[in-house]
Parts: C-alpha cells; sequence; structure tokens
C-alpha cells in the first residue's frame, strides 16, 4: 500500500472538503478499497474515514425506505421490511461474498465497488479504466468475466455487484451529498456509466460527493427473484443476473421489472423488455421474444460468447419462475 | 545404532498386526490437533525473531529477456528500504520435487512473465511492499517466445509403450472409441502462502518455511547458497498444505536466506497470493487422445492413451498422465505416449496426484462412452477389463482391490436403482444422473530415516525431519510407535520437521507415511530387541502392553541410562522391479444440471478405496475427503487461464481460480477396503494422500452425461460448457 | 494520549503507520499468529475474527478503524488446555488437515451459531423470514466464506453441526 494521510471525518461537509482532491478518497467498509490499495490499483494520499458520520440507520421514507449508506450490507439484508417488502434486495445481497464481507461492506461502498476484470486489477497490465490510454488488456487476452452489452473500444469490463442489480429492478434512487451543503438524488439506474470513451468513471460522483442513502420507493406487488448463475456455488462473482419484480393478473403479466448483472459496465436495464412481457400471457416463446429485446445488441469477445445463450437461458428461467411457467 | 533394511521381497509377517497395545489402525484424533485448533501451531512466518526485516518480492513484467538494470538507488530511498536484493544466487524458479539441487538461476534472466527477480527488504511489511511496486528496472526483451502449448512442436518423453497394433484393432474391433480430451491447468493453492524467515548468526543458516521434504531441500538450498549442508538448519514443523507446490525450495527462500547472510539480521519473506499462483508450480494443461477398442464381449482388445502437456525449456518434469493407464485395464495392441510442448508459462511441476489426476478422469470419461457403446453397465465394463498382471512388462500385481471397490461401491452407493440412460430423472429445473469412475495411482516408497528412543520414564520420542503438512503424519507416527512398543499413546512424543533430525522420506508421491512409519517400525523393531534382550526373551514373543511387559513390569525400568536410541533406516529394493504396486479404487457421484443454465451440484459421492493396511482410519478418511473434493473442483470449477499476448497467468488468486468451497462439497461417503500389501512396505501400508482425486472428476463428469445428456470432452465442466453440450 | 484496540480483553495501543491492517496489527505487532494470511484480500477467510462479537475479514480493514473496538481472535475462544466447545469439535471431529485455515474456520462458526440464533437468512434459505432452521446446506452456505484446501470441508459440517445441536439443546433445557 501507498503511504497516506488517515484523517476521520467529522461531519459531512468536513468529509466533502477532505475529499475534493482527486488525490483523496473516503472510506467506510474498505473491503473493496483495500484490496484495490494494496495491489496498489487505488493509491490515494489521503484518506477519509466516514465511519464517525454514522448515516447507518435504516429507515421509513414515506411509503418507502431509507438504508443509510453506511448501513453494513448484513444490516441491510435482515432488516424485516427489507426481507418482506423488497426480497429481491436481501436476495441480491445474500447472494454476494461472503458472511464476513457483508458484515464490514457498506451500502454506499457497494455501489462503488470497481470491476473484477483481471486486466483492471494487475497494475503491469494495459487497462484503459485504471490508467487511460494504455489499451484494454481483456479485448486481446482473456475475456471471460466480460461485459457483451453496452461495452465500448475502450473498455469491456462489467460492474461486479448483485445489490445495485437489485435496486435497479426496485427502481432505486441515490441520495448523495455534494460539496457546499448541496445534495442530489440520482436514480439507480442513471448512477452507473457506461464504460464509452470515460471507461475510468464507473459513475457519475464528483469529487467530495458522499453517498448518504439509498432509497426504495413504496414496495409493489408481484413475485420478487433474484437469480444469480456462478462458477461454483457460493462466493463467486456473477456470470450473469437477473433481477425481477414480475405480477400476473388472472393469466397477465402486469408488471415485469427486470435488472441485470454481469452483463454490463452497469446494472442492465432496459424498459423495452419490460414493455415486451406486459399485458401478455406468459409462455417460453414470449421469454424467447424478451431475451432477444435484451440481447439485441449483445456483443462476445470470444471468451465471453458464452454469456449472450447463458442470458437467454437464465431469463427464461426466472420468467418462468415468477409466472409459474411450467418447467 | 541403526536398522537397516532394504526391502527386496514382499514383508508378510504383519507383524503390526501382531502387537498388543491396539492402537494402530485406530480412528485416534490427530495429537497435534488442539494446537492447529486454538492457533498456538506455529506456521513458517510465525516464529518470533527479534530485529526481523521484512522482504517483498519483485517480479518481471516482461515473458523473456535479461534484466539489465536496477535502480536500487531510487529504491533506497523510499520509506523504510534497507536493501534491494538481486544477488545471482536468487532463483528464477522454484525447485521440482526431489531435485535435490538448485533450482534455475539467476533471477536476472527471466522465463516468464512474473518470474521474480529481485526482494525489496525493508523494516515494516508495508514499507517493502509499497517499494516493490516501484522498483525501476530495465530489461533486453526477446520477443517471439512460444506461448501456445497446441501450436509449438513438442518432444516426444522416453518410456513409450508400443505393443501390438493399435490402430488395426480399431478397426477390428466390435466397438472403439477415440476421443480426444482437454484439461486446463490448476493450481495447489495451498492455503499457507510460501513463506521463508532466515537467521544467520555468522557461522549457520536457520531458515522456518514451508517445505514438505526437507531431506531434498537441504540439499537444494546449499547448493542454490553455495553452502554446505551441516551449515543449514531447516525447519517446517508446521505446513500449511502443500500439495506438490512445496515440494522443493521456492524464491522465498532463496532470497530471504540470500538478504539474512548480506544484511545480518533475520529477512522474513512471506509470498503474496498472486506471487504464489504466478511463480509456484502450476499443473500443466493436457490434450489427451484416447482410444479403446473392445470386443463383442466389452473386453479391450486395444489401448492407445497419448498426451501431450507443457513445461518451460530445461524443466525435466512432465505431467505424468498415462502413469495409471499403463496397467488399469487390459488390451494386448497398446500405444501411450506422452510429449511436451516448451512453452513460456510460469514452471509446470507437481499438484497433487501429478499424472493420474487428469489422466484418469479423461480415461474414465473414454470409458464410460464405451460402455454405451457396447450396453454394458459401466461398472461391469471395467470389472471385465481388470487384467491379471501388468499388460506391458507382465509383472504381477503386489494386492489389487479394484473388483472389491467397485462392487462394494455400487451396492454401498446404490448403483443399480439409476438408469442408465441420459435425460431419465428431472426434479424441477433440474436433471438427475450419476456416473462412476475408477481410482488408480501408483504407490512409491523412498529412503527414510527416523529415531526412536526409549526413555527410562517409559515415554518414547520420534524424531525425523520428516514433515506433516496436514496428512496426520505426527499422529500416525506416534501409532506406530505405541504400537511396537505397547506404549500408551500419550507417552510417545513425534518430533518432525527439523534438519536437526535424521532425514526422513518427504511428504510427496503419498509415499510419506509407508516409507517413515516404515523406518520408524525398524526403530521400534530394534528398541524391542533390546528389551528382550533384558529379559532374556526373543523379540518376536515380546508382549508389550499398556507400558509394561507381559510381567507387568515397567517397560522404562529395563532401559539403562539416559535411554536408548535407535536409528530405522528403510531403503526400497527391487520390488519396485519385480512387482505392480498400486492403490485402487472407485467413484461413484450423483449430480444435478440446471437445464436452464447448465450449473451443476453434486448431491452425494462415494469413494471406496484399497491402499494397503489402514494406519488410522480417521486421517486415512480425510485424506480420501480431501481427494474427492478436489475432485469437485477439478470436474466443474478449476482451470488456471493464461494470456496469448505474454503468457501471464491472469487469474491469479483465491477469487478468480475457484477452489471448490464449503456448499459445493455434499456429503461424501468413503469406504476404507482395507488389505495387506506385503510389496508395498514392510509395515503393508501404501499411499493414500493422492488416490482420492485420480479418476473422481470422470465419476462427476459422466454423471453430468447420465443426468443431462450432456457429453463434455473438457474439464473443468462449466456452465459454458455444459450449455454448449446439453442436447436442446 | 494512543487510541487503544482491545484483543481479547487487553488493551493495546492503535499501530502508528496507517496501512497496518488489522491482519497484520495481530500477527506482527502482537504476535497473535493465529489469525492466519491466506490471501490477504479477503477471499479465503483465513483471516476471520470477532469484532465485537461480528466476524470479518480482519485483511480487509485497518487497524487505524477500530480504536474503541473489542476484537476476538482464535486464541481469545480457548486454549489447548481450555478449548471452546467448537474447538474440541474440530479435533473429535477432524475438522482441518493442515490447519491453516482452521482458525478462520472457527471463528466464523462462532459467530455463525450466533447468526443462526437471530434467524438472518442466508443464500440458502427458502424464506427470508421465520425461523431459521440449521441444516447442512445453511451451515455449508454460511460457511462457504472460509475456504479449505486439504478439503476436510464434510468433517467441518459435522463438528459445527454437533455444536449447533449441543446449544440448541442447552437453549431447549434452560
Amino acid at each position: 500500500m501507498k503511504s497516506f494521510d488517515f484523517q476521520r471525518a467529522e461531519g459531512l461537509d468536513h468529509a466533502a472538503r477532505l475529499t475534493v482532491p482527486d488525490t483523496a478518497m473516503p472510506i467506510a467498509g474498505g473491503t473493496n478499497l483495500l484490496d484495490l490499495m494494496k495491489l496498489q490499483v487505488e493509491t490515494p494520499e489521503t484518506l477519509v474515514d466516514i465511519n464517525p458520520l454514522g448515516m447507518a440507520a435504516i429507515e421509513d421514507h414515506g411509503t418507502g425506505l431509507r438504508l443509510g449508506a453506511l448501513a453494513t450490507n448484513t444490516a441491510t439484508a435482515v432488516h424485516p421490511r427489507v426481507r418482506s417488502d423488497y426480497p429481491v434486495l436481501s436476495r441480491a445481497i445474500l447472494a454476494g461474498a461472503s458472511q464476513q464481507l457483508r458484515n464490514k461492506a457498506t451500502n454506499g461502498g457497494n455501489l462503488c465497488q470497481r470491476t473484477r476484470c483481471y486486466y483492471f486489477t494487475n497494475i503491469d497490465q494495459p487497462c484503459n479504466k485504471r490508467e487511460p490510454g494504455s489499451g484494454c488488456g481483456a479485448r486481446q487476452g482473456i475475456a471471460h468475466l466480460h461485459a457483451i452489452l453496452g461495452t465500448s473500444d475502450q473498455c469491456i469490463a462489467t460492474y461486479p455487484g448483485d445489490m445495485a442489480v437489485a435496486l435497479s429492478a426496485l427502481d432505486a434512487c441515490v441520495e448523495i451529498a455534494s460539496p457546499g451543503g448541496n445534495g442530489r438524488n440520482v436514480p439507480i439506474r442513471d448512477f452507473h456509466c457506461l464504460a464509452g470513451d470515460t471507461p475510468w468513471r464507473d459513475n457519475v460522483l464528483e469529487e467530495g460527493e458522499i453517498i448518504t442513502a439509498i432509497t426504495l420507493p413504496a414496495p409493489v406487488r408481484g413475485r420478487q427473484i433474484y437469480r444469480k448463475v456462478r462458477e461454483r456455488s457460493s462466493y463467486a462473482f456473477a456470470l450473469v443476473s437477473v433481477a425481477a419484480i414480475v405480477d400476473i393478473d388472472e393469466g397477465i403479466i402486469t408488471r415485469a421489472d427486470l435488472a441485470f448483472g454481469g452483463l454490463a459496465h452497469k446494472p442492465w436495464h432496459d424498459p423495452a423488455i419490460g414493455d415486451m412481457l406486459l399485458g401478455q400471457a406468459p409462455n417460453y416463446a414470449l421469454f424467447d421474444r424478451a431475451a432477444d429485446a435484451l440481447l439485441a445488441g449483445a456483443r462476445g469477445y470470444g471468451e465471453n460468447d458464452f454469456k449472450i445463450p447463458l442470458a437467454r437461458r437464465t431469463l427464461a428461467a426466472v420468467l418462468a419462475q415468477a409466472t409459474g411457467v411450467e418447467l | 545404532m541403526t536398522v537397516h533394511m532394504k526391502q527386496d521381497e514382499p514383508v508378510t509377517d504383519n507383524r503390526l498386526d501382531t502387537m498388543h497395545q491396539g492402537v494402530i489402525g485406530k480412528p485416534l484424533s490427530r495429537l497435534d490437533g488442539l494446537a492447529k485448533v486454538t492457533g498456538t501451531a506455529p506456521y513458517a512466518a510465525e516464529y518470533p525473531l527479534e530485529n526481523c526485516l521484512e522482504g517483498v518480492l519483485v517480479t518481471a513484467k516482461i515473458t523473456k529477456g535479461t534484466v539489465t538494470h536496477i535502480d536500487v538507488d531510487a529504491a533506497l530511498g523510499r520509506d523504510g528500504v534497507v536493501a534491494v536484493i538481486d544477488d545471482p544466487k536468487l532463483a528464477a524458479r522454484a525447485a521440482q520435487g526431489t531435485a535435490g539441487e538448485a533450482p534455475a538461476q539467476p533471477a536476472r534472466s527471466v522465463g516468464y512473465w512474473g518470474q521474480p527477480i529481485a526482494l525489496i527488504v525493508a523494516e515494516t511489511f508495508e514499507q517493502a511492499r509499497d517499494a516493490s511496486k516501484h522498483l525501476g528496472v530495465e530489461y533486453v526483451k526477446e520477443n517471439g517466445a512460444p506461448l501456445d502449448p497446441d501450436t509449438v512442436a513438442a518432444e516426444l518423453q522416453d518410456g513409450a509403450t508400443r505393443q501390438g497394433d493399435l490402430a488395426h484393432a480399431m478397426t477390428r474391433a466390435a466397438h472403439s472409441v477415440d476421443a480426444t480430451y482437454t484439461t486446463q491447468g490448476h493450481a495447489s493453492a495451498a492455503m499457507e502462502p510460501h513463506a521463508a524467515i532466515a537467521h544467520w548468526d555468522g557461522e549457520k543458516l536457520t531458515v522456518y518455511a514451508s517445505l514438505q521434504m526437507l531431506n531434498y531441500n537441504i540439499a537444494e538450498l546449499a547448493d542454490a547458497l553455495d553452502l554446505d549442508e551441516d551449515r543449514i538448519r531447516l525447519v517446517s514443523r508446521y505446513v500449511g498444505g502443500g500439495f506438490g507446490s512445496k515440494l522443493g525450495i521456492s524464491e522465498d527462500i532463496i532470497s530471504a536466506s540470500v538478504a539474512a547472510m548480506e544484511l545480518g539480521r533475520p529477512v522474513r519473506v512471506v509470498m503474496s497470493r498472486q506471487h504464489v499462483f504466478q511463480t509456484i508450480m502450476r499443473r500443466s494443461e493436457t490434450t489427451q487422445r484416447l482410444r479403446l477398442a473392445a470386443d463383442n464381449s466389452g473386453k479391450l482388445i486395444g489401448f492407445g492413451h497419448q498426451a501431450r502437456v507443457s513445461n518451460l525449456p530445461g524443466e525435466s518434469f512432465a505431467e505424468p498422465v498415462l502413469q495409471s493407464s499403463e496397467f488399469l485395464y487390459g488390451g494386448e495392441n497398446r500405444l501411450l505416449e506422452l510429449e511436451v510442448a516448451r512453452i513460456h508459462r510460469v514452471t509446470a511441476g507437481s499438484v497433487r496426484a501429478p499424472g493420474e489426476a487428469v489422466g484418469m478422469p479423461a480415461l474414465e470419461a473414454a470409458m464410460d462412452i464405451l460402455a454405451e457403446k457396447t450396453g454394458i453397465d459401466p461398472v461391469e465394463l471395467r470389472l471385465r477389463n481388470i487384467p491379471h498382471k501388468h499388460p506391458a512388462n507382465g509383472t504381477p500385481f503386489s494386492s489389487h482391490k479394484l473388483a472389491e471397490c467397485l462392487t462394494q461401491g455400487a451396492r454401498a452407493f446404490g448403483w443399480d436403482e439409476g438408469p442408465r440412460q441420459p435425460l431419465q430423472r428431472r426434479e424441477g429445473e433440474w436433471w438427475i444422473g450419476t456416473g462412476v469412475a475408477s481410482a488408480a495411482r501408483v504407490h512409491n516408497v523412498n529412503e527414510a530415516k527416523a529415531r526412536v528412543t526409549l526413555r527410562p520414564d517409559g515415554t518414547a520420542v520420534v524424531e525425523s525431519d520428516m514433515t506433516d503438512i496436514g496428512t496426520g503424519t505426527y499422529t500416525i507416527a506416534a501409532q506406530i510407535a505405541a504400537e511396537m512398543l505397547g506404549l500408551p499413546i500419550d507417552r510417545v512424543l513425534v518430533d518432525l520437521g527439523d534438519t536437526a533430525h535424521p532425514r526422513g522420506p518427504g511428504s510427496g508421491g503419498s509415499w510419506g507415511a509407508s516409507s517413515v512409519g516404515s523406518a520408524i517400525y525398524l526403530a521400534c523393531k530394534g528398541l524391542r530387541g533390546k528389551l528382550a534382550d533384558m529379559l532374556g526373551a526373543d523379540e518376536e514373543s515380546l508382549v508389550l502392553e499398556g507400558g509394561r511387559t507381559s510381567d507387568g513390569t515397567p517397560i522404562g525400568d529395563l532401559v539403562r541410562g539416559e535411554g536408548w536410541s535407535i536409528e530405522g533406516h528403510y531403503t526400497p529394493g527391487k520390488n519396485a522391479e519385480n512387482w505392480t504396486v498400486a492403490g485402487f479404487g472407485a467413484f461413484f457421484a450423483q449430480v444435478r444440471v440446471n437445464r436452464f443454465t447448465g450449473e451443476t451440484r453434486v448431491d452425494r459421492m462415494l469413494g471406496a478405496f484399497g491402499f494397503g493396511r489402514v494406519l488410522n482410519a480417521k486421517t486415512a478418511r480425510s485424506q480420501c475427503l480431501g481427494g474427492m473434493t478436489w475432485s469437485i473442483g477439478l470436474a466443474l470449477t478449476e482451470a488456471l487461464m493464461f494470456d496469448p499476448t505474454d503468457g501471464h497467468l491472469v487469474n491469479c488468486d483465491l477469487a478468480e481460480y475457484h477452489v471448490p468451497v464449503h456448499r459445493d462439497v455434499p456429503d461424501c461417503e468413503v469406504l476404507l477396503v482395507e488389505e495387506r500389501d506385503p510389496v508395498a512396505s514392510p509395515i503393508q501400508a501404501k499411499g493414500i494422500g493422492e488416490l482420492g482425486m485420480c479418476g473422481g472428476a470422470a465419476a462427476i463428469g459422466n454423471a453430468i452425461y447420465n443426468a443431462s445428456g450432456a457429453r463434455i470432452h473438457a474439464y473443468p465442466m462449466t456452465p459454458e460448457r455444459i450449455l454448449g453440450a446439453m442436447p436442446e | 494520549m494512543a487510541e487503544k484496540i482491545t484483543v481479547n480483553g487487553v488493551q493495546h495501543d492503535v499501530p502508528a503507520d496507517p496501512r497496518t491492517s488489522l491482519l497484520d496489527f495481530l500477527r506482527y505487532h502482537l504476535q497473535l499468529t493465529g489469525t492466519k494470511k491466506g490471501c490477504d484480500h479477503g477471499q479465503c477467510g483465513a483471516c476471520t475474527v470477532l469484532v465485537n462479537g461480528v466476524r470479518i475479514n480482519s485483511c480487509l480493514t485497518l487497524a487505524a478503524m477500530h480504536p474503541g473496538d473489542s476484537v476476538t481472535t482464535i486464541e481469545g475462544l480457548g486454549t489447548p488446555d481450555h478449548p471452546s466447545p467448537l474447538q474440541r469439535a474440530f479435533v473429535d471431529h477432524d475438522g482441518f488437515q493442515c490447519g491453516y485455515c482452521t482458525p478462520g474456520q472457527i471463528c466464523s462458526a462462532t459467530a455463525l451459531i450466533q447468526e443462526i440464533a437471530l434467524d438472518w437468512p442466508s443464500d440458502a434459505s427458502e424464506d427470508l423470514e421465520g425461523r431459521i432452521a440449521a441444516t447442512d446446506e445453511e451451515i455449508r452456505e454460511r460457511m462457504s466464506g472460509n475456504l479449505c484446501r486439504c478439503g476436510a470441508y464434510n468433517n467441518i459440517i459435522v463438528a459445527i453441526r454437533e455444536t449447533v445441536d449441543a446449544v440448541a439443546e442447552e437453549d431447549r433445557d434452560a
């Protein structure tokens, strides 16, 4: 780890002020940041411990729920209201990492976790995300984990998390404190970025901005499912994951909020997929058309070509389970 | 006094069975158990030495070439940095198992991406690690180093078997299989990263290290440092797993030693997990062609197994893929050939069960196809093809329990209940099926010495530089001595892992227990002789039990002076030439395959194994469970991936190299089909540690086919591969 | 005055270099080497300790982030003379081979028993709400953050199972 100046935030404004320079970073749970600092993928000169800020409450928010940015993943997943009203979120969190990591990782930090691309985490390899202009090792190399949707010439990394995929299906909102006491709310679906020509940018946070909470809208009717396909049965990142909230009324699909992990530089949400399903009677032909919509722009990079059929089939499995179609 | 034995003949007296203490074979808990579960057992990096410096390796960012300049001055200007070690003695690679000489030097000559080239030494670990990322290094690069094992020309290895005419047998066979399989590389991934603390007192070098074979390692280190062996002491009391990766000395040990000698302070080097992956041994990937020619009754008339593996130029090791194929099944027309492609990836070497771990899963997958083609039950097909003697060299088997393992295993597993056609059983999203495979692993013994001291207080001490890498050596050593000397187990102290003691056989090749156990047995026989002399009795009729002779005399009362020390010295003899000695077994697995996603879970697994005398039923079973767990990893999850441009190991950590986790491993059942193998060793025991994974992956792969109809010719069988092979 | 961190009931100064991970603080500064470093990146679980009763990977947190916290390591759970019930069960059922992952497994399992008692669900739970049954599958999922390369998983599950059942029986009797 590179040497750094360690500061403790005394308040939000103080934290914002300390983290304005691009050489400073906030640390919460630290489970991803310290991992990357040991590899010197991240080399902050100032590390600002924001744990003294509290922000760990999980509380009612109108008819919805407000999840403090510093609430741990575990506290969120086991919260009675999350379990009863937003089970897709509990399921997504519990499908990720290990109990030890979830006990330390925070909600805000989870949104900011960085890609698992092997070339990003190896500082002796080219990576446009880590070192702009150095090239993309994965495109010429091993792209096993990599994206098939919304990729760019610059970067084919995926967003690795599970929680944000569920939040995307739930249409959650990210509460952000900006320097100078201002704040803003960004829908989760707009929070993460595609790589485009700025692959170093994972999300819309500006310097000095700190996530304070995630807000969930009022609970909705419907079956909630989080399905994660991985290469071992636990403690592995997703090859493909699907978060789904699906409701059926008299044999017709009346809600289909879907988001996908493992496919893109951000949790993938495409309203066209839900639109295709709404008002229809569930069957495999319909699920296939929904997959057509999802994968219309999909592109494999050799090693990850399998994700295209895998995403199609996982979506079918989830929709069949959600709608009770015979397996 | 030393009791020697060179074993040229079977030993059929089964002396351990004639003793009276009754501890041999018993499922005793490990004697080192409480130390391990309370965190008080010291591993290599955990010896508290005053004034200890911390070293971190710096690795090459090129594939092939030479380091021409290292900016030492800039590094010394960094916070806490004490030295940059780039001595010509630093090793470029780890030593192969049983090398007994220094591995490739100097480190400045680069042969693979990620090779260690220097050591940064600093006052603290963080200072050293930080500086290691910023060392200025200049290279002269050599372009065009071959990286792809499939496209480079390969060298045929000596020792091929060519008998009869396989091609002709294939054409006249009633049923034949001609299939090519691939396996990806594997990492040992022992939980304890390679680590060493070196201490130089000006005369003598003491190194606390994580090693499997101190008897060879001391010679390797002596050679690397150009220092006499008697000026080196190696200590490896607890080893956090080896699985082949700690057979030879590695870069951490040599660099820590060089640094300690140069700086006059103790130096600790603990490899990062990434460095362990990138610089220690990989198991080679393999491409294997299997040809099986059978007559109408399913009996093999032709057997072909040809394999291609890879390694760096200059390495003697070639993954011995065909080892058990040589003798497992009959077939008079035989062709077995192994070739090595020379490529510039990290050194290939031993990873648990080198050879059979990947050769058997390919062979046993091909046998499953043959069973389907002949319409013969896979268990029955195997039974029909067990040869009566080695099918090529004609030597007899010392003992052979494959048939018993297959039949007893099938019964215990409920094999006959399963449909043998694929796609017959479904539960919701999951196809369910079962598979079987044979297990086979050659048995080896190695020269071994151990000292046993019987003391007047009625206790005994067993000493050897043999290691316990989790196999249970401490416990079985005590059991053998306790049984032979008639002592309660708690009166036997076992002191291992220190080159101050007599040279053991080392832990590797599954030969540890039978070899060092034989040395202990011999020493104890010598001690029994002395006791018999005191009593005017004859050794063979001496009855010792509970610390007393048959007339109730405490054994210690017969001991004179400070105690009697006898060294047992066991040497393998002509048995290996005259006999085929191997452990055999059978695996049965039930899996479920998700019809949407291709995800596979093992529901249950059973292994039946015959490996001679069981020295401790609890630790023996654990060894088998470990092997079966590795079988699951090999079948489903484990695969090294290498970059095509520079050959670097891409998935070099435990997040992306997927060893099985708790949830991947179901209840596994182990049947110990006990026997006495008089050829294997004077204590009639054979190797255990590796047999449990020699074929297990095929039981899982064959079950995947039986469940889902996906016939896959590549391990691991990932969702990607299963989806690609599953019928719509 | 220097900030303090409590380890196994004893107070220590927080280390001066803020880079020091809690793991290195335990191993190198306090010589509490029972807590193991297997990967240093939260990928193996060998470094698992309890902080204020909650299990975490000590490699992925800074000692400087824990002033006032109470850390329990394997050495704090039991000793060779007085092992904890789980430590004893691991010995009886051979829940380890090389022993290197073992302290992490035991610290994890110690917390797991509490987590199930609190009815925290896991990825293996059929229902997110209600009582959680300590099935083998539940225990396996909850222990999956602790790798064991020797392959002692079967025996570890039996050791935990026995201890969980004994705790449940005690609770019933109480």
